[in-house]
């Protein structure tokens, strides 16, 4: 017991920090692996949970792609952030009341759970340890819900062919490398031996 | 749950599915050149579709999900064959323009399946995805001409406010599952009735404001003026018509069977909702100058008929289904005429260079003449039996004021096609007209001909098909 508490305590720990630092950390990249740590630590919080299966989307999703991609963005993109940062005490006031506001919603709903439980009627099914919950969340997947798992698989296949049809082109004027063309090339399609007179040169 | 069953009923839409993967795959080794023998494969995988919706079975599978009575059997036949017309009309404008891609057939078979799925929904998750199935589908079809900008400014703004109406119907579908505590329909209508809470018809009434911006009714009509304009044509004939029967077919579903018994509840919106779409839709066209926006604004004031044939119950269902057919071949007519004519490789746009066609392309004259009449709803004409029944049926549960103020606001619209008419018939021509491309031609003259005499035949056939289709929708 004592162990999963410490696990919790030095999680939560973690998170918190990490996401402090996204926030105050000076330098951008360093923002978005503070982010990539707090995404990690959350999983480890899953995890403690028995929600493997969220952990593992958090990982591979969140680390493996989206934190990923901000760190491209971040990288390529030349934004001068110290610019960015100048409105800070100005943004401060409302800031902080966005930011109570939405503490009071989850401390409000926390309550709520914790004194009447989750939404009547659809309680969670707990996963045992011959049944993990991957496998049920798969089952439901390929079972219940098929229908809408491969509807849904298809429309991410029509945002895939829209975004190559309006982006992909062919430009003319860019040189590539056709291989075939170039080992095929003879001598005569290239060199052209001319007789120079001297004191002449070449006209044409 | 025996998917043995699941796949015979779904067979349309697994023929669409696993056709546009292996048509892609195709596609993508033989590059933009083999775009014709692209067109051909999907145009036959949508006829195998056709006929497999056609001689389909009826009920229900995936828990309820996925729904197939007779009229969404009906309405995926319809849907089918009017995405291979617009296959094989842009097939042909594309290849004029020079912008020919050989995903554009597939796109619109992949929306054909948004479409299907869209009239199959059986529950709130299978109206969403359905619907988004289709539309990013159609956004990218929009902008299809990505050099062109008003292509693209037509797929951006279609693309932003499409999206936003998206919020607004997730926003009314998470109130609604919220407080009824399901997400299929029957169980919704089931809750409605045992205990109908402020928040459901909260709800109810986003899901409608997301779902008539997918018709453009309006209020809800700003965008389809400009994507009319902006997208390509043969797209915007498909715009016009496949899409919008879908989502009246998906309008009617969601409120005949998931709130079955608060009919009281929401005809009150669907009134309004027909009412200022037909009176925006007729004066709106008074004022265009450019023939693509007023057939946008003669759309927004259909729709306002097939809501009205919405609001009427039970006995609007057939006909919702024959108006559709018959708006359809209408509108699919006339943007082939706008496409079949040209001066000097420059398409014909506005209304005025119209003038004097009757003394430069006689035929295309006869045609338009046909078209106009059949839309302002002169009797033989398709247009009129479209109104008749719609107007009968909205007669039929006392909804007569309504059904006269549609008749006064078409009237009005009748300004508009005879003006055209004298425009074609009495002017002086503005110059000679271009050789109509083959396929528009015999389009044009099938939908011409469907316009009056086929369309008798047809409505003796096919009206007690759609009555006996519209037999039980809803329960």
């Amino acid at each position: 017991m004592t162990v999963i508490a410490i696990a919790f305590y030095l999680l939560a720990l973690v998170t918190l920090a990490s996401g402090l630092m996204v926030i105050t950390a000076k330098n951008p990249v360093h923002s978005v692996l503070y982010l990539i740590l707090a995404f990690f630590s959350s999983a480890g919080l899953f995890i403690l949970l028995g929600a493997e299966f969220l952990a593992m989307l958090l990982v591979v999703v969140y680390v493996g792609a989206v934190a990923v991609l901000f760190l491209f963005v971040v990288m390529m993109l030349d934004v001068d952030f110290v610019k960015l940062r100048q409105g800070f005490a100005n943004y401060l006031p409302i800031g902080l009341v966005v930011g109570l506001v939405l503490m009071g919603e989850l401390v409000a709903i926390s309550i709520a759970v914790a004194t009447k439980g989750a939404a009547a009627g659809n309680q969670p099914l707990v996963a045992t340890a011959a049944e993990p919950n991957i496998k049920m969340i798969g089952h439901a997947l390929y079972s219940t819900y098929i229908y809408l798992f491969e509807a849904a698989g298809f429309v991410l296949l029509v945002a895939m062919v829209g975004a190559i049809v309006l982006t992909l082109r062919t430009r003319p004027n860019v040189k590539r490398q056709d291989i075939f063309s170039q080992v095929t090339r003879r001598r005569k399609d290239a060199v052209e031996i001319v007789p120079v007179k001297t004191g002449e040169g070449i006209s044409e | 749950m025996d998917f043995n069953l699941a796949l015979h009923l779904g067979l349309p839409e697994t023929i669409l599915a696993v056709s546009s993967l292996l048509i892609l795959v195709f596609g993508a080794f033989r590059g933009d050149k083999g775009m014709i023998s692209v067109s051909a494969l999907c145009g036959v995988a949508l006829i195998a579709a056709a006929f497999a919706a056609a001689f389909g079975h009826q009920g229900a599978a995936f828990g309820g999900s996925f729904i197939v009575d007779g009229v969404a059997l009906f309405a995926k036949v319809a849907i089918y064959i009017a995405a291979v017309f617009i296959i094989v009309l842009g097939q042909g404008y594309f290849d004029r323009v020079g912008a020919g891609r050989f995903e554009l057939p597939i796109l619109i078979l992949l929306a054909a399946l948004g479409m299907s799925l869209m009239v199959s929904a059986g529950d709130l998750i299978s109206l969403y995805v359905g619907l988004e199935l289709q539309s990013l589908a159609l956004y990218v079809l929009a902008a299809f001409r990505r050099d062109d900008a008003k292509s693209s400014e037509a797929g951006l703004k279609y693309f932003v406010l499409g999206a936003l109406s998206s919020g607004l119907l997730l926003y009314g579908a998470s109130l609604v599952y919220g407080f009824a505590g399901s997400m299929n329909f029957h169980d919704i209508a089931q809750s409605a009735t045992t205990n109908l809470n402020v928040g459901l018809i909260f709800g109810l009434v986003f899901v409608i404001c997301g779902l008539a911006f997918k018709v453009s009714a309006a209020p809800f009509h700003m965008w389809t003026p400009d994507v009319y304009e902006g997208a390509p044509t043969p797209i915007v004939a498909f715009f016009a018509g496949a899409p919008k029967f879908a989502a009246m077919v998906l309008f009617a579903r969601v409120l005949q069977t998931g709130f079955a018994a608060q009919a009281d509840q929401w005809r009150q919106v669907v009134l309004v909702l027909a009412v200022l779409s037909f009176v925006i839709g007729a004066l709106g066209g008074l004022m265009q100058k450019d023939i693509k926006r007023l057939l946008a604004y003669s759309s927004i004031a259909n729709m306002g008929y097939a809501l009205l044939a919405i609001a009427a119950g039970a006995v609007g269902i057939p006909a919702l289904l024959i108006f559709f057919v018959l708006y359809m071949v209408d509108t699919l007519g006339l943007f082939t005429v706008q496409m079949a004519l040209s001066r000097k490789g420059e398409p014909v746009t506005r209304i005025d260079s119209l003038a004097g066609l009757s003394k430069t392309n006689m035929p295309m004259t006869i045609v338009l003449t046909i078209l106009c009449l059949s839309v302002l709803g002169m009797p033989p004409f398709s247009g009129f039996w479209a109104k008749y029944f719609v107007f009968g049926a909205a007669i039929t549960s006392g909804l007569w004021q309504f059904a006269a103020a549609g008749l006064v606001a078409s009237v009005v619209a009748a300004f508009y096609y005879l003006r055209i008419l004298k425009l074609m018939w009495f002017d002086v021509p503005a110059g000679d007209m271009d050789k109509s491309p083959l396929e528009t031609r015999w389009i044009a003259y099938a939908a011409a001909a469907f316009s009056f005499p086929v369309v008798i035949v047809f409505l003796v056939y096919v009206y007690p098909l759609a009555q006996s289709a519209a037999q039980g929708f809803g329960s």
